[in-house]
C-alpha cells in the first residue's frame, strides 16, 4: 500500500523554539492515530500538513505530493476538523456547511445537496436550519465533522473529535469515524489524547513526544507480535506437574489462583504442544487467553523507549 | 456523492474555477448584511440623491417642465463637473456611514469563532479571503457611488448629445476613479479594524475615530502653525483634495490674508497652501498599505501566541 503521509526530515520552529524535530517516517493505515502528551507537537504537525506552517527544514508528502509544491491540489483532497470551536456565527448549519463546500470548489447546487446529505449523515438533519451558535457542544462537533466531509475528501484530519462529548455523542462520533474508515473511500488521521478512542478507530499509530516520533506502528501487527503471554484455566489432574512440564519446554510460568497458569511462550513452541501435555496429564484446558498489549501498553512503552533512546543520544525515531 | 444512502464517498462532480471562489464570500456576507434593518434603511436612503440628480438632469432637457416651473434650471444648477463632484462627495460620505455599519463584523466574527482555519485549510488562500471580504464592501459602496454616478453621466450624455459626451468624457473617469479610491480606502480600513477589534461597537467607534480624531488633530496643526499641511493626516481632507483634483477644482492656495505682528515684523501676507496632490495620493496609498500589512498580520489560520 502506498504511504498516505510521508515525513522527510520535517522540522518546524516557532521563533527560536523547535516544535517538530527532524521527523522521518511514513504512515499507510486506513486510520492513523496521532498520539502524544500535551505539547508533543500533534497539532503543529497537523497544521504543517495543512500548510498553515512553513517547515524550517525537510518536507512532507500526502498521497505522494509535496505539501509545499502542491498545496492547493492537496487541500482539495483534505478535510479538517479543528480541535477548537470553529464555525461562522449567525448562520444556519446547512448554510455554513454549504459555504464550506462551495469554498472547496463545489458548485452552489451540488454544495447545497451535499450539505443536506452530510448533515443527515452525521445526525444533524433535524437541526440543520438552526444557527450553529445555538448548538450544544456535541452538535457543534458533529457540525465540524460535516464541514470536514462535505466535499468528499480523501484524507480527513480530525483533531480531538471527541473532546467534551457526553458518552452517547462520543459513541456516535466514533461510530461515524469507523464507518468512514470502513467505507474505504477516505483515510483518517485522528489526533487524540484519549487512547481508547484511537484504539477503537485506528489501525496504525504515530506517537509524538517533544517534537519527535516516539513510535510508529501498525496496531494489529504490534498486538500479534506480543502474542506470547498466555493465561490458561485448567480443571482436574495435577496442575503443578503440568506447569513443570511446561517449564521443561523452556517456557517461563507462574501459578495464579487455584486453576490458572500464566506463561510466556518461547519460539518454536506451539499451542498444540500445551494441549498435548495437558492430554498426557489428564488435565482439561477450559480457557486459553492471549494477553494482548493494549494501546496504553504500546503508548507507555513508546514513551519509555523515547526516554531510553534520548538518553542514548539517538534521533528519537523508534520503531516498536 | 459522498453520503448517498448514509455512506461516505468522494465528490466526483464538476468543480468551479479557482479564480471565482472568492466570490462565494460576498454572496453569503451580503445576505447577512441586509438582515440589519438599520443598514437596509440607510442603503435605501442612499438612492434618494441619485434619484433627485436624475430628475434634475431630466428637467434640464425637458422644455415643457422648464416652462411649467418658470425657472431656468440650466442657469440655477448647471450640469457640469461641480454637479458630479458634489454627487461623488455626498455619496462618498453616505458610503462612509454604510461602511461603519457593515464593515466591523466582516472579519471579527470569523476571528471570534475561530472560523479562519475552516476557510484556509481549503484550496482558498488568505489573499482570496481578504479579496472576498473586500468585495462585500466594494459591491455595496459601488452600488451607491460610481454606478449611479456613471448612470447619471450616461443619462446626461444621452439627453445632451454626443458633443457633450466627448468633451466631458474625462468626468466619467473622475467619477469612477474618485469613487473607487474612496471605496478601497474605506474597505481596507474597515477590514483592518474588523481584524483587530473583535467587538462590533468598539470597531464601529474605532472606524469613526480614525476619521474624526486625525481631522481634529490636523485642524489644530493648521491653526497653530498657520498651514494646511495638517490635512495630510486627515483622511477626509485628503480624499476631498483628490476629488477636487480629479474634477479640476483643486487649487493649492487655500487662503490668503494679511495678519499683524508675527514676531514683530508688522503686517504680513499669509498664504495657506494645501498639500500637493501627489502627497495626498501618497498618503492614501500609505494608509492602504498599512491596512494590508495589518490584515496580513491577523488573517492567519492559527493564532500566534507569544
Amino acid at each position: 500500500m502506498n504511504p498516505i503521509i510521508e515525513l522527510d526530515g520535517l522540522s518546524v520552529t516557532f521563533g527560536k523554539r523547535a516544535i517538530l524535530k527532524n521527523l522521518n517516517g511514513a504512515v499507510k493505515g486506513r486510520a492513523v492515530g496521532l498520539l502524544g502528551p500535551n505539547g508533543a507537537g500533534k497539532t503543529t504537525l497537523i497544521h504543517t500538513l495543512l500548510g498553515f506552517h512553513r517547515p524550517r527544514a525537510g518536507t512532507a508528502r500526502i498521497f505522494g505530493q509535496d505539501i509545499a509544491m502542491n498545496a492547493k491540489s492537496l487541500r482539495a483532497a483534505v478535510g479538517y476538523m479543528p480541535e477548537r470551536d470553529s464555525f461562522i456565527a449567525k448562520m444556519s448549519c446547512v448554510h455554513f456547511v454549504r459555504l464550506m463546500a462551495e469554498l472547496s470548489g463545489l458548485p452552489s447546487e451540488a454544495a447545497l445537496e451535499r450539505a443536506h446529505e452530510a448533515l443527515f449523515y452525521v445526525g444533524l438533519g433535524e437541526a440543520r436550519y438552526r444557527s450553529v451558535d445555538t448548538y450544544s457542544l456535541g452538535m457543534k462537533q458533529l457540525a465540524k465533522l460535516a464541514q470536514a466531509i462535505v466535499h468528499g475528501p480523501r484524507l480527513i484530519v480530525l483533531d480531538e473529535p471527541t473532546n467534551g462529548l457526553d458518552p452517547p455523542t462520543r459513541q456516535r462520533m466514533l461510530k461515524l469515524i469507523r464507518e468512514i474508515r470502513d467505507s474505504g473511500r477516505a483515510h483518517i488521521l485522528l489526533s487524540s489524547h484519549l487512547l481508547r478512542d484511537v484504539e477503537e478507530c485506528c489501525d496504525e499509530i504515530l506517537v509524538l513526544k517533544d517534537g519527535r516520533i516516539a513510535a510508529n506502528c501498525n496496531l494489529d501487527d504490534e498486538r500479534k507480535a506480543n502474542r506470547k503471554f498466555i493465561e490458561l484455566e485448567t480443571r482436574g489432574g495435577e496442575r503443578a506437574a503440568f506447569a513443570e512440564a511446561i517449564g521443561r519446554l523452556g517456557c517461563e510460568y507462574a501459578l495464579a489462583g487455584e486453576r490458572r497458569i500464566k506463561l510466556v511462550m518461547q519460539d518454536g513452541i506451539e499451542i498444540s504442544d500445551l494441549y498435548r501435555l495437558a492430554f498426557e496429564r489428564q488435565i482439561q484446558i477450559r480457557r486459553l487467553n492471549y494477553k494482548r498489549d493494549s494501546l496504553e501498553d504500546i503508548f507507555l512503552k513508546a514513551m519509555e523507549g523515547e526516554e531510553t533512546e534520548a538518553a542514548r543520544g539517538g534521533n528519537g525515531n523508534v520503531r516498536l | 456523492m459522498s453520503v448517498f444512502e448514509n455512506a461516505y464517498g468522494q465528490y466526483e462532480g464538476r468543480l468551479t474555477p479557482e479564480w471565482s471562489r472568492f466570490l462565494v464570500i460576498p454572496r453569503y456576507n451580503l445576505r447577512e448584511v441586509f438582515r440589519s434593518k438599520l443598514f437596509t434603511a440607510l442603503f435605501c436612503l442612499c438612492f434618494i440623491y441619485p434619484l433627485v440628480a436624475a430628475i434634475l438632469i431630466y428637467l434640464h432637457h425637458n422644455a415643457n417642465a422648464i416652462a411649467l416651473l418658470r425657472i431656468n434650471v440650466r442657469e440655477l444648477l448647471p450640469i457640469n463637473a461641480s454637479f458630479f463632484q458634489y454627487f461623488v462627495e455626498l455619496q462618498g460620505w453616505l458610503a462612509f456611514f454604510l461602511t461603519v455599519l457593515a464593515g466591523p463584523p466582516l472579519v471579527s466574527r470569523d476571528l471570534a469563532n475561530n472560523a479562519l482555519p475552516l476557510y484556509l485549510y481549503r484550496p482558498f488562500s488568505r489573499a482570496e479571503y481578504v479579496l472576498g471580504k473586500l468585495s462585500v464592501i466594494v459591491v455595496l459602496l459601488s452600488l451607491i457611488t460610481w454606478v449611479p454616478g456613471l448612470l447619471l453621466f450616461a443619462l446626461q450624455a444621452y439627453l445632451e448629445g454626443a458633443g457633450w459626451l466627448w468633451s466631458n468624457l474625462w468626468m466619467s473617469g473622475a467619477i469612477f476613479i474618485g469613487s473607487i479610491t474612496w471605496i478601497v480606502l474605506l474597505a481596507l480600513l474597515a477590514l483592518a479594524v474588523s481584524a483587530w477589534v473583535k467587538w462590533r461597537v468598539v470597531a464601529s467607534g474605532t472606524l469613526l475615530g480614525m476619521f474624526l480624531i486625525p481631522s481634529v488633530f490636523g485642524a489644530i496643526v493648521n491653526n497653530l502653525f498657520l498651514t494646511r499641511m495638517g490635512h495630510l493626516i486627515s483622511l477626509g481632507d485628503l480624499i476631498k483634495n483628490i476629488w477636487r483634483g480629479l474634477f479640476g477644482h483643486f487649487v493649492r492656495e487655500a487662503d490668503r490674508y494679511r495678519t499683524d505682528s508675527i514676531r514683530g515684523r508688522g503686517f504680513v501676507d499669509v498664504v495657506l497652501l494645501e498639500p500637493p496632490l501627489w502627497a495626498c495620493w501618497l498618503m492614501i496609498a500609505l494608509v492602504c498599505a498599512a491596512c494590508l500589512w495589518l490584515l496580513a498580520r491577523k488573517i492567519r489560520a492559527y493564532e500566534v501566541v507569544k
